[in-house]
């Protein structure tokens, strides 16, 4: 009898190499090979049908494609900046406060607490043309008479969209800044108040650069969440009107589920990535700068 | 330059007050030194007079003006931290030069400024360093740099060497002195260590729960504490306090040790005292005291010796209490040996039993 003996490392990491393998390795191996083929879901047989640099190649000449890639860095840019100014705002007003500020806090959770699918339909109904409060509230106080089509404007729809998103994330901003105010050193800023700074100059100059490493940990972890927004567009406005407000993931999710070509979707998925890749990327850059600035850490 | 003076100046927490309408004038150019055990108010007092507490009741004047309203930036002082309380995301220069920057002074100015107070402080070296790469010490003559660049019109001290160790503690004393004699400023000086008061201060304010007990020259408190607080707070090893009772021109101690009264106070027959000596003043006979006109022997068994080398300190028991004596010329003494001290008792305090006032006339 020669039973296959195998060393007793590799038989006790067995068990997290088969679960790691299943759950990670062959999707991300198979999803990569696949965006090689001209895969269909419906015809299961092109999956063997290689097709080299084809799909990547379209991804990088379609302007679809790079209309949504565009659409996803302006909402990435416009709506984390406004997250984090709005979020500092907040921060720094809820640290003012003397009594209640624990009830605040919980209060500030909130829009966190909810699945942005429901956030989603929430928003498509605010901003609802006919029977949304926004334009109910803009007739009823005689700013105007006409129905607004927010979700319907291709501008205006981008707008709900930030809004929406901002409404949910803020609060990712406040409360990491918050954390950051509550570790700040009292003496170097009462050594600003007697070097002669107003309120302004003591933020600007020693309370600023002690919330930068905060304020770059919630950008990492919002640009990662901003750059796979999905949800919530497909809910509000799935992508439309006439694909004005597609990004990466709508897009994408179109072309290989709707569409089917999984191929192509995989291909514009590595694409996307990147984008994704690249900001966590700069954003720990700046924070690992930004805590050097202050002598921590290494 | 200017005076200082705190003029029934009371500090509240809600219905909690801390510091009890004390007044205090401190002149051009003094250096005072504010001193007492943890929570006497003393660090509540120096922060109102810096404008970063809140002044309850009662004026401060800086130079000539009331400065109760006044935000910090516009009482033109400067303060040393005991944390130093550098800006750590700025070098040294930068630390230096903040507070001018503020006050929008040309770069060259700056420079100047910043290039002056750094030979000062010998931190010329270090000027473009982070305070994070700096040792205690350095940090502390950073923070000292960063208050004499703006020329304010007092400095304030919130025990700036506490966070040091022993001996660069004894170095920055003599560098805070030097200071003080080089820019001839006002200074106000908060210390829980009685031996960086007596050593820095040019009138030592003895301050505990709120009110100040004494305010005088080092050696005034020193050699005429008013209460049993001050004669046992300032002073090191603290002055030995026994509780005995006025038998005509004599005090009776516990177990019948008697000593006679000491010149100079006033008594009545029957009265409960407590005495005061020092150990500087209770010496082993042949042991450095000279022989004065009022001298008072006892004999005692030493219980426990602190060889310090130019002196060796002595624990005994006299009437009961332990009292420390000093030795002067050491020799080695076994531990219950018995020796005859002599006492000199024109050096010695007597203060009331109960309210620990000096007696003296």
């Amino acid at each position: 009898m020669n039973r296959l003996k195998l060393p007793p490392w590799l038989v006790l990491l067995l068990p997290a190499i088969i679960i790691l393998s299943a759950v990670v390795l062959i999707p991300l191996v198979l999803s990569l090979y696949s965006s090689f083929t001209s895969y269909r879901l419906t015809r299961p047989d092109s999956i063997f049908n290689w097709v080299g640099f084809f799909n990547y190649e379209k991804a990088l000449t379609d302007v679809k494609f790079w209309a949504a890639f565009g659409r996803t860095v302006l909402l990435l840019t416009v709506a984390l900046n406004l997250e984090m100014l709005l979020g500092l705002g907040l921060a720094l007003m809820v640290s003012k406060v003397t009594q209640g500020q624990r009830l605040l806090r919980t209060m500030m959770m909130f829009p966190m607490m909810f699945s942005p699918i429901l956030v989603g339909f929430q928003f498509k109904f605010i901003f609802n043309d006919n029977v949304g409060l926004v334009n109910n509230a803009l007739q009823s106080l005689g700013l105007t008479d006409r129905a607004i089509p927010w979700l319907v404007d291709g501008h205006l729809a981008m707008f709900s969209i930030i809004f929406a998103e901002i409404w949910t994330a803020t609060s990712v901003f406040g409360i990491l800044i918050l954390a950051g105010l509550y570790a700040i050193p009292r003496d170097p800023l009462e050594a600003a108040k007697v070097d002669g700074c107003t309120a302004w100059q003591s933020f600007r100059y020693v309370t600023l650069p002690f919330l930068m490493p905060f304020i770059y940990i919630a950008m990492a972890i919002r640009s990662l969440d901003v750059a796979r927004a999905y949800d919530i567009v497909q809910i509000m406005t799935n992508g439309g009107p006439a694909r004005r407000t597609e990004l990466l993931w709508t897009l994408i999710g179109r072309t290989g589920y709707v569409d089917a070509r999984m191929g192509y979707a995989n291909a514009m998925g590595y694409i996307s990535i990147f984008l994704a890749i690249f900001f966590t990327i700069y954003f720990f850059k700046k924070l690992t700068q930004s805590r050097k600035e202050l002598g921590m850490g290494a | 330059m200017a005076q200082v003076h705190l003029r029934d100046v009371v500090k509240k927490y809600g219905p909690l007050e801390v510091v009890h309408s004390i007044n205090l004038d401190i002149a051009d150019g003094e250096f005072v030194v504010l001193v007492g055990p943890s929570g006497c108010g003393k660090s509540t007092t120096l922060r109102m007079v810096a404008g970063l507490e809140g002044i309850s009741g009662g004026e401060v004047h800086i130079g000539n003006r009331v400065v109760n309203d006044l935000p910090p930036r516009e009482r033109n002082i400067s303060m040393v931290f005991q944390n130093y309380a550098l800006y750590p995301h700025m070098t040294v220069r930068e630390n230096l030069g903040f507070s001018l920057k503020i006050a929008k002074q040309s770069q060259a100015d700056i420079d100047k400024a910043v290039d002056v107070a750094a030979e000062i402080l010998s931190l010329t070296p270090l000027l473009d360093r982070k305070p994070g790469a700096l040792s205690g010490g350095q940090r502390q003559r950073v923070a000292m740099g960063r208050a004499i660049v703006r020329h304010p019109e007092v400095f304030l001290f919130d025990e700036p060497l506490s966070n040091l160790d022993a001996k660069l503690r004894t170095q920055m004393r003599v560098e805070i002195k030097k200071l003080h004699q080089k820019l001839k400023s006002t200074i106000i000086y908060v210390t829980h260590d009685q031996v960086e008061a007596m050593t820095l201060a040019d009138r030592i304010v003895i301050m505990r729960d709120g009110h100040i007990e004494q305010v005088g020259t080092p050696l005034d408190v020193f050699e005429n504490p008013v209460n049993t607080f001050v004669g046992t707070f300032i002073g090191s090893p603290p002055m030995n306090l026994l509780d005995g009772v006025v038998k005509g021109f004599e005090l009776e101690f516990a177990g019948g040790t008697r000593l006679p009264v000491p010149p100079g106070y006033a008594t009545q027959d029957g009265q409960a005292v407590t005495f005061g000596v020092r150990a500087d003043n209770i010496m082993p006979v042949g042991h450095a005291l000279p022989r004065g006109e009022h001298m008072a022997e006892v004999e005692m068994a030493v219980d426990l010796t602190e060889p310090l080398g130019t002196e060796t300190l002595l624990f005994a028991t006299l009437a009961g209490t332990e009292v420390q004596a000093k030795m002067l010329n050491p020799r080695p003494v076994q531990s219950g040996e018995r020796m005859t001290f002599q006492i000199m008792l024109d050096k010695c305090h007597l203060f009331d039993a109960e309210t620990g006032a000096t007696l003296r006339t």
